[in-house]
C-alpha cells in the first residue's frame, strides 16, 4: 500500500513536471522542470530497489548534465520567448505524430498484459552495486572499456567544436 | 514488490509521448535536448523495471551504458549549440535552416 501511493506519488510529479518543462516559457524555468522529473525518476527507480542506478541518475543526470544545461543557458543568456508560437499546419502534425506514438506505446502495453511476470521475486540485492558490478567487470567488460573510448571522443569532439573558429 | 509492471511501463510511454511533444513543438534547440534527454528517462525506467521484473542485471547495465551515452550526447550537443550561436546568434531552429529544402 505504502509502495503504491509512492509509486502514484512520484509518477504523478514526474509528470506533471515533464510537462512544466514542455510548456515553460524561459529556458531555466524548463530546465529546472526537468531537474524535478530527474528526481522523481530517482525515486521510482529506488521503488524498483534498483539503488545503484538511482544514485547514478541523481549524480550524473540531475547533477552533471542538467548543469551543463543551465550553464549553457546562462551563458548564451537566453531570455523568455516573448509570444506563444502561432499554431500552423506543421504543429498540427506534430501533435497528431504525438498522439500516435502515445497510443502506439499504450497498445503495446495493453496487448502485452499476459505476457508480462504477474507477481516479481526481485532478490535482495537485484540492484546493488556489488550485484551490478559483478557482470559489469565480466560480462560486459569490453563494453565498460568501449564507453571510455566513447566519452574520451566526446570530450575530445566538444573541444574541437567550442575552439574552432567557424567562418 | 506490489506494483505492477504495467503502471511503470504506462508512465514510461507517458513521459516518452511528453518527450516525442517537446522536440516536435518546441523551437529552442536547449529545450530540444533537454526533451531528447526526457525519452532517454523513460526508455531507462522501462529497462529497469524490465530488469527487475525479471530477475536479470543486464537492463540495469544498459541503463548504465545508457546514461554514459547521454552524457556524452549532452556535451557534444551543447557544443554544438554554442558553436551555432556564436555563428547566428540565435537558438531558434526556425532560424537554423542551411539544410532545409
Amino acid at each position: 500500500m505504502l509502495a503504491e501511493s509512492l509509486f502514484i506519488l512520484l509518477g504523478t510529479v514526474s509528470v506533471v513536471a515533464a510537462l512544466g518543462m514542455l510548456i515553460a516559457r524561459n529556458p531555466v524555468t524548463s530546465a529546472l522542470w526537468l531537474i524535478l522529473t530527474l528526481f522523481c525518476v530517482a525515486g521510482l527507480y529506488l521503488t524498483l530497489s534498483a539503488e545503484f542506478i538511482a544514485v547514478v541518475q541523481v549524480l550524473v543526470y540531475a547533477g552533471a548534465i542538467m548543469v551543463l544545461f543551465l550553464f549553457v543557458i546562462m551563458l548564451l543568456n537566453l531570455g523568455a520567448l516573448p509570444q506563444l508560437e502561432k499554431m500552423d499546419w506543421k504543429k498540427a502534425l506534430g501533435f497528431v505524430l504525438c498522439v500516435i506514438v502515445l497510443s502506439q506505446l499504450v497498445f503495446i502495453v495493453a496487448t502485452s498484459l499476459q505476457l508480462m511476470p504477474a507477481t516479481a521475486t526481485v532478490a535482495e540485492d537485484a540492484g546493488a552495486a556489488t550485484t551490478i558490478a559483478k557482470t559489469l567487470f565480466t560480462r560486459h567488460m569490453l563494453d565498460f572499456e568501449m564507453i571510455g573510448v566513447l566519452l574520451l571522443v566526446a570530450t575530445v569532439g566538444a573541444l574541437m567544436l567550442a575552439k574552432r573558429k567557424f567562418a | 514488490m506490489e506494483i505492477a509492471l504495467s503502471w511503470y511501463l504506462g508512465l514510461s510511454a507517458v513521459l516518452f509521448a511528453i518527450g516525442v511533444a517537446g522536440v516536435l513543438f518546441r523551437s529552442n534547440l536547449i529545450i530540444i535536448l533537454m526533451s531528447v534527454e526526457l525519452m532517454l528517462n523513460a526508455v531507462n525506467i522501462t529497462l529497469v523495471a524490465l530488469s527487475q521484473y525479471m530477475g536479470e542485471v543486464s537492463g540495469q547495465i544498459l541503463v548504465f551504458f545508457v546514461m554514459s551515452v547521454a552524457a556524452a550526447e549532452a556535451a557534444i550537443g551543447l557544443a554544438i549549440v554554442i558553436a551555432i550561436f556564436r555563428n547566428k546568434l540565435t537558438v531558434d531552429v526556425n532560424n537554423i535552416n542551411l539544410f532545409k529544402w
